[in-house]
């Protein structure tokens, strides 16, 4: 394997879910060793939660598992077990990174701090990515990937009025929370430069990193009271339109805040009087007015379909797209052609086609070189290849159960 | 001012930034938090359109009055060149020559055409790293796609997924992917920093930030590469978890998000509400049956959480150890209690408003904590210190050059 990014980097990732297995991924993909660390028997809870090839449950064959787990080793490991927790120190005296999302109290119970782990590995960054964060009054309650998204601030804003907030799909606020991560640890890195070669301690909230996603949509309203600001849900529209509408054979996203599109939407429908009407010239007043707005535009998009539409939107520069269902995604030309898709052989689940890489290195390219990892598939190869345990002494910690 | 490199890691790093409106400026906020030199080159003769967004309330539009911008150019420094003239490109040229990180968010053909893209700087600068963050990527049959992160997310797949269960996509509406993107690049520019220093080697990171999107998604992507299964909108549903939905509480517009996986967790809850009747029934007995059944499960735990406060909820609940947070308001998000002993939320002194409030770095970092040392530039209040004390022009130069509009 050819030099990559991130090669000379050692991570270990503890917990499971999203956000610290998609932190870790990112590392993995860049080339960086990842050895994932996993609860003998049961592994990483997204195993059994799938989507599963023909809805069969098998702990090897989920989706969202094989989806976040690829490029790592893998390896079982109890840590509620005093010999598990003296393993894992020798793990960790040989890695530059960890990566957890326990709980904050159990996190500090295992050991997985860098309060506990400076003594062993004084340059070793530990990150920690949590519902709340490590501080604060929440800091020990229970929280989904729901209770953060909404704790956030930023799912009030989802949905339409009168109804229930809705939240972004697919667990974001764990993925808001193991990208940051994953930059924050990054700037780590660069930090040991500046402190004498040492580590530290990363603290990552998943409500706090959805907060300063949208926080400087709110900064009116801390400037003082703020309508625009406060509006819940599809009544927060910074200005009309940006809404998804209906057309002939589906639903496309338009957005016509600025001066620019307004005036551009207006030339291509033909220049019907109301877009030429000075009152719907202020955005505030096209705000005002979404709703009608979007009944004026209907029975033209009701004649068009979304390919049309897009067209139309491409050759004008106004933001108009398809909503596109996953199928759609996974056909689209373009992402052919740039190969962003990669397909994977992976041995229980066989060949699948998975998202691929979120950015293209010329020099370092993005790489998926091995399939995630059965459940313990790198016992050996990490207990007896790295820390010089015998076979014989791998299987008595296999019988103990702390591997 | 030099920066003290013990709080901020990225001090000495310079970035020529040409991101606008989100996604490359919140990348460069991050780097910026960190230490890392943020030039912003802009003009009054293209200006970024959030510099006249959301001016304080009472204020009219004003390149210097956004709060918005503010908010997330803050330690930067702006520089404003006109790039329609040529000077101009000379002297982002030069700049270059001096810095480590060229970023960038335009359609791709917009560097090609001022001469500044990856193949042309990486020959005056050759360990240069260079970021742009296009819409649909550098190549490709949509590469010259413009278009803002709410529409970006329908042709990802992201948002056809957000609306009610069952219902017509509604999409969030929010700009989701500019915050999200920025961050990916965040790391890739680290990323690549971080390979310049081990081999002395610059890159070119080319992001397409609907492929960006399509990553956020694997699960329902998963699902569809398996078992040819689409997702319509999802509303707030999860695989295997039931209750998991917001319901209403007392007052105006009041709601909590509850979320229950465990069978624990569900008696936690059973006995929080004081173990109705209904509670009891079959239809309740276990995960699946409760998943089946989640409409008639939401509407008895409704007619419960009316009865109570959002916040009174969100403590009565997490006492009985169920996950269960408020949905908070943007009142009550900037004085929630947990925010603000976490230092989300820090004031700012901005020349055009004293003791702005905006949000901080979301990164704790016990050593090296980063933070704000500088409020957002006024359009072009950088001009001298980067012309002149980076690029050694002299004070007459600068005025003939403000003078010729190449500075503007």
């Amino acid at each position: 394997m050819a030099d990559q990014a991130l090669s000379s980097l050692k991570l270990l990732e503890c917990g499971g879910g999203v956000s610290a297995p998609c932190c870790a991924k990112l590392f993995a993909d860049l080339g960086a060793e990842v050895i994932k660390i996993e609860e003998p028997g049961t592994g990483d809870f997204t195993r059994t939660e799938g989507p599963f090839p023909g809805d069969v449950p098998d702990p090897e064959k989920s989706g969202l598992f094989l989806y976040l787990n690829g490029n790592k080793l893998g390896i079982t490991l109890n840590l509620r077990s005093a010999r598990g927790r003296s393993i894992l120190q020798a793990l960790a005296q040989k890695a530059d990174i960890l990566v957890e999302n326990l709980a904050p109290r159990e996190a500090e119970e295992l050991g997985l701090t860098y309060a506990a782990l400076e003594p062993i590995n004084p340059a070793l960054i530990v990150a920690s990515i949590t519902p709340y964060g490590f501080t604060g009054p929440y800091r020990d309650y229970k929280g989904y990937p729901l209770n953060a998204f909404h704790a956030s601030g930023t799912g009030f804003r989802v949905g339409q009025p009168e109804r229930e907030p809705l939240t972004m799909p697919c667990a974001q606020s764990s993925y808001a929370g193991g990208i940051s991560a994953a930059a924050a640890i990054m700037t780590a890195v660069f930090a040991r430069g500046v402190n004498g070669g040492l580590g530290q301690q990363v603290d990552v909230s998943e409500m706090e990193a959805e907060v300063c996603f949208f926080g400087s949509t709110i900064t009116g309203f801390l400037a003082a009271s703020d309508e625009m600001a406060v509006r819940p849900r599809m009544g927060h529209r910074l200005s009309a339109l940006n809404a998804s509408m209906r057309c002939k054979d589906g639903y496309v996203h338009l957005i016509a805040t600025s001066a620019d599109w307004w005036q551009r939407l207006g030339q291509v429908m033909g220049g019907p009087d109301w877009s030429q009407d000075p009152f719907f010239q202020d955005p505030a007043n096209r705000e005002k007015l979404a709703d009608e707005l979007e009944a004026l535009l209907e029975p033209w998009l009701m004649e068009r379909t979304r390919e049309e539409l897009f067209q139309l939107g491409v050759a004008n520069r106004i933001p108009i797209t398809p909503y596109y269902t996953t199928e759609e995604v996974a056909r689209l030309p373009h992402l052919k052609e740039r190969e962003f898709f990669v397909d994977i052989e992976h041995p229980a689940a066989g060949m699948l086609r998975y998202p691929g890489a979120p950015y293209k290195l010329s020099e370092t390219p993005w790489a998926m070189v091995r399939p995630a990892p059965l459940l313990g598939q790198h016992n050996e190869e990490i207990y007896c290849g790295r820390l010089g345990y015998t076979r014989e002494q791998l299987a008595s910690l296999r019988t103990l159960g702390i591997i | 001012m030099r920066l003290d490199q013990q709080q901020y890691p990225l001090a000495g790093i310079r970035v020529v930034d040409f991101g606008w409106v989100w996604a490359v400026p919140f990348m460069t906020q991050l780097l910026g938090d960190m230490g890392a030199e943020i030039i912003k080159v802009e003009s009054h003769a293209r200006l970024d359109s959030t510099r006249t967004q959301k001016p304080a309330p009472g204020r009219p539009a004003h390149p210097d009055w956004s709060t918005r911008f503010h908010a997330y150019h803050r330690n930067k420094k702006s520089i404003t060149l006109n790039m329609a003239t040529p000077r101009a490109i000379e002297l982002v040229k030069r700049l270059i020559r001096v810095s480590d990180v060229v970023t960038d968010n335009f359609t791709p053909h917009v560097l090609e055409n001022w001469g500044i893209d990856y193949a042309a700087i990486s020959k005056i600068k050759p360990d240069i790293i260079m970021a742009s963050l296009s819409s649909a990527g550098q190549w490709g049959p949509l590469r010259n796609l413009t278009t803002f992160a709410p529409a970006l997310g329908a042709i990802s797949g992201l948002e056809t997924m957000v609306g009610y269960y069952g219902e017509r996509p509604l999409g969030s509406t929010l700009a989701y992917m500019d915050p999200v993107a920025g961050t990916y690049g965040a790391f890739a520019v680290l990323a690549a920093l971080s390979y310049r220093e081990r081999t002395g080697r610059g890159q070119f990171i080319d992001m397409s930030q609907m492929e960006a999107c399509i990553t956020l998604i694997g699960e329902a992507m998963m699902d569809y590469a398996m078992n040819g299964r689409v997702w319509g909108a999802q509303g707030n549903r999860q695989r295997g978890m039931a209750p998991h939905n917001l319901y209403r509480c007392k007052g105006d517009d009041q709601w909590i998000s509850i979320a229950v996986k465990s069978e624990e967790e569900w008696r936690s809850l059973c006995s929080a509400m004081g173990n109705p009747q209904w509670t009891q029934d079959p239809t309740f007995a276990d995960q699946l049956s409760r998943w089946e059944h989640q409409d008639a499960l939401d509407q008895h735990i409704n007619r419960w959480t009316q009865g109570y406060g959002s916040y009174e909820l969100m403590d009565m609940l997490q006492r009985a150890g169920v996950a269960a947070m408020p949905s908070l308001t943007t009142a009550q998000e900037v004085q929630d209690p947990h925010l603000l002993a976490r230092g989300t939320w820090v004031q700012v002194d901005h020349p055009t408003l004293a003791g702005e409030i905006v949000y901080g770095n979301h990164w704790k970092f016990s050593r090296n904590p980063g933070g704000i040392y500088r409020h957002a530039p006024l359009l072009g209040e950088h001009n001298q210190y980067v012309l002149g004390d980076l690029l050694g022009i002299s004070t007459d130069e600068i005025k003939a050059l403000e003078e010729e509009r190449v500075l503007y």
